[in-house]
């Protein structure tokens, strides 16, 4: 492809007389030789969007194409590491240039020096017939986490040679295959996949576990699934960002890949600086050798903040054909979507809802659709997992990106400002969230923790749906207007909220709740609730119940409690029911 | 093209002026204009194709014609000379000397648009700044390289609150000093003059660097100058290590000016006629403010975003808010009764608290005793409510707790002096004696140990 002359500069949107090039081309664009993507043509002009500042970039510069769209590089190396939206590699930027980011810069994603110590398949064998997705060996990428080297999707033909055991660069030859149509190909511990193509895979499955993140709000309340989508809208300062950090610290998934698109950079600090020292619950290991950042900060430019969402899901992907469970986190989906519409908007597309194209829509839906449970080609099972922070205007769930969302993804974790003005956090609305996968999610609960879970949680729910009716008439006429039965329920409910919805980040033992823990917890509130609810049917006062000394335990119990004191919690329900049973004793005999 | 200079514009409105047929502008590139009487304005290319150039106008385009109007590009974008001789100085928008001094002249000369810090680079901001007031150190703390900005309406004392901060504010165990950059856009005169005057009379004006854009200022200007600004105080911060505290006021003309130019350019209008890039756009200052590793000096940002008709939905704090690492929100009702500073504690917040308080930065105590005074007050703010329908006499004899807990968080914890530097030790010991109001029982944000510690609770008298 030959290159081409600026023809004109319009913030980060450039045209260039590029005749015969193709949409999605990556490309160098002039004297600094900024990295730009064509994003329409127009006869002769190719409209040209560019990752960086285009600030004194002029007409009559050179473009040159670089023959391939925006491409993800796969290989060892990538978790711990941190990348700009379009895999830039943060940390040796810092080392060649210092604190600044400059422009022009192209630093290879991976590390080119590094040896990693493979081991081949032992299976395979030289001769055997091999195809996209098997694997044809191992690296130990970090200490939690292996890497297996797959044959790049699309390859098949003879397997001629496999290297054995030994330590690699990236770019080494591994493996050569003889291929029926593209001849004698060699294989490496690198690869590329561009990044707004879904990877393939076998066959797609419904999902079957759930996603666990020790926060009892989402696992108990609204659980998603593994390879599940969800979304987490709420108005600034609801607790989105620390929502989000906690699922990114306390998932059960192998792999967290944690995008920050156009949100503020000392999150993402925040993240680099806790994260190696925190611990990974299932594997023992530092966080972050299970974690990746893809970090496109709010002032860094906004055409990259669009790619950042696309190479995160194809990175994902990735560890997913290996046979990984994988969270993607999104942080946040408005403000791809704000970047969306800033460059519609420079081409002068028609605005629709806002200022957002028609696309929208069905650009949320495609990329939500990345998420799923597959059969891999290689025969293995993995998940990707997308959870989307959305950032409403005003707190307005009506608006367009919220209410997209909110129609593809299946488990809604609504914030609510007042919750979050009152420090009740996680801000988990109870009344606006909801969950597809409760189904799914229960027959797992019902098998590994308990066949009551369904039954407890549907309880639980109904008492704080209940309990918010009964505090608008509180709010009406006062609180002497409700039975006593009715206000045991008020009661039961601020119970729940406090002992069970609230959960501090903060707290070093109540931060993280293990499904065990939350289901005792859980069990334990409601079995007061029930046997209280007898005992006032029964005549005994509210205020007598709320006397109870296992009701003050109960309200502290999970930061009292660790995970593993499951025993210390078994002997606070036995406490609580023979303080009931004394209760029901007293006020049987006051009666008779 | 340095020495070129080009007539005939093609047109001229809102502040564009719009020429053809001059080849080769570079994007952002710096702009002399000369009208016909011989006046000299400043723009800036945005936009540039082979067949035309729209050059922003800085200082409007009233009074331009187009026949008369001399256009030279400077080839090189927004600088602005730094050296330690800032400080003390007022300059408008672009640095230019506003206060009939000379110019400053130096050879180091940054680009006022910065580049974005690599967030690798950046380290995250944990040093407790003690401002004095109580709503802030003891609910909403301020940590150095934070960006916290002031919500306000117009008419509340958000000035006064601005002032006392930057007069009050200091690290504990630590003798140096804030130095201040002071970036005014749309200020009323009379409101420049009363910070003027609080700076020279606590002796701090020689700390001062001020950007100053009037309210009968050119609007267009208002658009650089937070960036001229910032620049400053990146100078100050990381080249000289000073601890730089950037008061920004008000992002709300800010916003205002960006919408006029972006309306005459013919950009779409999303919410309220703002354009879709105000977000992006405003994130290009705020984030300037940060602490950067192996630097010493760190960048500490107090913007005031003043919320039109105290609607907190509005897209300028609603964008803010979300950029920002909290925000302080004063409350017109508080105002109303004569409460300083009417600090509407519910929607305040601090990002960065967390890791700037606690055992070893302030006290022990302080996060549970936060998030416990938050909670008792957003119930007593509930009770409150409901005393209003039903009455007090009606309430249980803890909700009547919870009254008096509110009137007292609000007249002893809240309220204090324009001059009154507490120390958050002292703010901590006044949260107790609050606390003490309400038995131990409810209390449950606090530990066992706490309520043993501090908590005196004198049961029903």
């Amino acid at each position: 492809m030959k290159s081409g002359r600026i023809i004109e500069v319009n913030g980060p949107l450039i045209q260039a007389r590029l005749p015969g090039i193709a949409n999605g081309e990556q490309l160098r664009v002039g004297e600094l030789g900024l990295t730009g993507e064509v994003i329409g043509l127009d006869g002769e002009r190719a409209l040209i969007q560019v990752y960086e500042s285009t600030e004194m970039l002029r007409p009559g510069e050179e473009v040159v194409p670089l023959g391939h769209p925006l491409s993800a590089e796969l290989g060892p190396g990538l978790l711990g590491g941190i990348f700009d939206g379009v895999q830039r590699p943060l940390r040796a930027i810092m080392e060649t240039a210092g604190e600044h980011i400059p422009r022009g810069l192209a630093l290879p994603a991976l590390n080119r020096e590094k040896r990693w110590d493979f081991t081949p398949e032992a299976s395979l064998r030289a001769g055997q017939e091999i195809r996209g997705g098997m694997v044809l060996g191992r690296v130990q990428e970090t200490r939690a986490v292996e890497h297996r080297i797959l044959v790049p999707p699309g390859i098949k033909g003879e397997l001629m040679e496999l290297a054995g055991a030994g330590s690699y660069t990236l770019e080494q030859p591994i493996a050569r295959v003889r291929t029926p149509l593209k001849g004698i190909q060699e294989l490496s511990l690198l690869q590329r996949w561009p990044v707004r193509h879904p990877r393939p895979y076998a066959r797609r499955d419904d999902g079957i576990a759930p996603l666990l993140t020790g926060q009892r709000i989402l696992d108990t309340f609204f659980p998603l699934l593994k390879g599940g989508k969800g979304a987490i809208p709420g108005p600034f300062g609801a607790g989105k960002t620390m929502l989000q950090q906690q699922i990114a610290r306390w998932t059960n998934a192998d792999i967290v890949i944690y995008v920050g698109c156009g949100e503020r950079g000392n999150e993402l600090v925040d993240i680099l600086e806790s994260f190696p020292e925190l611990t990974d619950p299932y594997s023992s290991r530092s966080l972050m050798e299970r974690t990746l950042l893809v970090a496109n900060t709010s002032n860094m430019p906004v055409v990259a903040r669009e790619a950042s969402i696309y190479l995160g899901v194809t990175l994902a992907e990735y560890y997913r054909d290996q046979g990984h469970d994988v969270v993607m986190l999104a942080d946040s989906t408005s403000r791809w979507a704000e970047a969306l519409r800033e460059v519609a908007g420079r081409l002068g597309q028609m605005p629709v809802e806002e200022g957002y194209p028609a696309y929208l829509a069905s650009r949320l839906a495609a990329f939500y659709e990345r998420a799923g449970r597959v059969d891999t080609l290689g025969g293995d099972s993995g998940s990707v997992t997308l959870i989307g922070a959305v950032s409403p205007p005003g707190g307005d769930f009506s608006e367009p990106v919220t209410n997209h969302t909110k129609d593809i993804i299946q488990t809604f974790w609504a914030l609510s400002k007042s919750l979050a003005d009152a420090r009740h956090y996680p801000s988990v609305s109870w009344t606006e969230s909801f969950s597809d996968a409760v189904e799914a999610a229960a027959r797992w609960w019902s098998r590994e923790i308990s066949p009551e879970w369904q039954a407890r949680r549907a309880q639980a729910l109904d008492l704080l749906v209940r309990a918010e009716e009964l505090s608008r008439i509180i709010n009406l006429v006062g609180v002497e207007a409700l039975s006593p039965a009715q206000r045991w329920s008020v009661e039961a409910a601020s119970l729940v909220r406090e002992a069970l919805l609230q959960q501090s980040a903060l707290d070093e033992v109540d931060s993280y709740c293990s499904p065990q823990k939350q289901f005792a917890l859980l069990d334990l509130a409601m079995s007061l609730y029930q046997r209280g609810g007898e005992l006032i049917d029964s005549q005994v006062p509210v205020s007598a119940l709320l006397e109870l000394p296992a009701l003050a335990r109960l309200r502290r119990a999970k930061n009292s409690y660790g995970n593993e004191q499951l025993d210390a919690l078994a002997r606070l329900k036995e406490d609580m029911q023979a303080q009931l049973d004394e209760l029901a004793e007293n006020y049987g005999e006051g009666r008779s | 093209m340095k020495e070129k200079e080009y007539r005939y514009a093609s047109a001229a409105r809102t502040g564009l002026l719009f020429l053809e047929g001059v080849p080769g502008v570079a994007f952002g590139d710096r702009v002399v204009i000369r009208d016909r009487h011989g006046r000299k304005r400043n723009g800036q290319v945005i936009l540039s194709s082979g067949e035309l150039v729209m050059v922003q106008v800085l200082e409007g385009t009233d009074d331009l014609n187009l026949d008369d109007t001399w256009v030279r590009f400077l080839d090189q974008p927004f600088e602005l000379p730094l050296s330690p001789d800032l400080l003390g100085r007022v300059f408008n928008g672009i640095g230019e000397p506003r206060d009939e001094r000379p110019p400053i002249i130096s050879r180091l000369r940054r680009n006022v648009n910065g580049e974005p810090v690599n967030p690798v680079a950046r380290a995250y901001p944990r040093e407790f700044i003690q401002t004095g007031i109580s709503a802030i150190d003891g609910l909403n703390s301020l940590v150095r390289g934070q960006k916290l900005p002031i919500f306000s309406g117009s008419g509340l004392p958000h000035n006064r609150l601005v002032a006392q901060i930057v007069r009050q504010s200091r690290l504990l165990g630590e003798e140096s000093r804030f130095v201040v950059v002071f970036a005014a856009m749309g200020l009323s005169y009379s409101d420049a003059r009363f910070f003027r005057e609080d700076f020279e009379n606590n002796g701090v004006l020689g700390n001062v660097a001020m950007f100053i854009n009037l309210a009968d200022d050119p609007p267009i200007e208002r658009l650089i100058l937070p960036r001229t600004a910032l620049t400053a105080a990146e100078y100050l911060a990381f080249d000289l290590d000073l601890h730089v505290l950037v008061v920004l006021t008000d992002m709300t003309y800010y916003a205002e000016a960006l919408r006029e130019v972006a309306t005459a350019k013919g950009d779409v209008p999303t919410r309220k006629g703002y354009p879709g890039y105000l977000y992006s756009d405003m994130a290009e200052i705020y984030e300037r403010a940060g602490r950067v590793h192996k630097r010493h000096g760190s960048i500490t940002m107090v913007p005031v975003v003043s919320m039109p008709s105290d609607d907190i939905t509005h897209p300028i704090p609603d964008l803010t808010g979300y950029i920002t690492e909290g925000q302080i929100v004063l409350s017109r009702e508080l105002d109303n009764q004569n409460l300083y500073p009417p600090v509407n504690i519910p929607p305040s917040l601090s990002r960065l608290m967390k890791d700037g308080i606690g055992k070893d930065d302030t006290r022990e105590d302080h996060p549970r005793v936060a998030s416990q005074l938050y909670a008792a007050y957003a119930r007593a703010l509930e009770v409150r409510n409901l005393a209003s329908i039903i009455g007090r006499d009606e309430l249980p004899d803890l909700d009547r707790r919870y009254l008096d807990f509110a009137d007292q968080f609000e007249q002893r914890f809240l309220a204090q002096g324009p001059d009154e530097d507490r120390s958050v030790i002292q703010t901590l010991n006044i949260a107790w004696e609050l606390l003490s109001l309400l038995p131990g029982e409810v209390l449950s944000r606090v530990s066992e140990a706490d309520l043993a510690r501090y908590h005196h609770w004198e049961g029903n008298k």
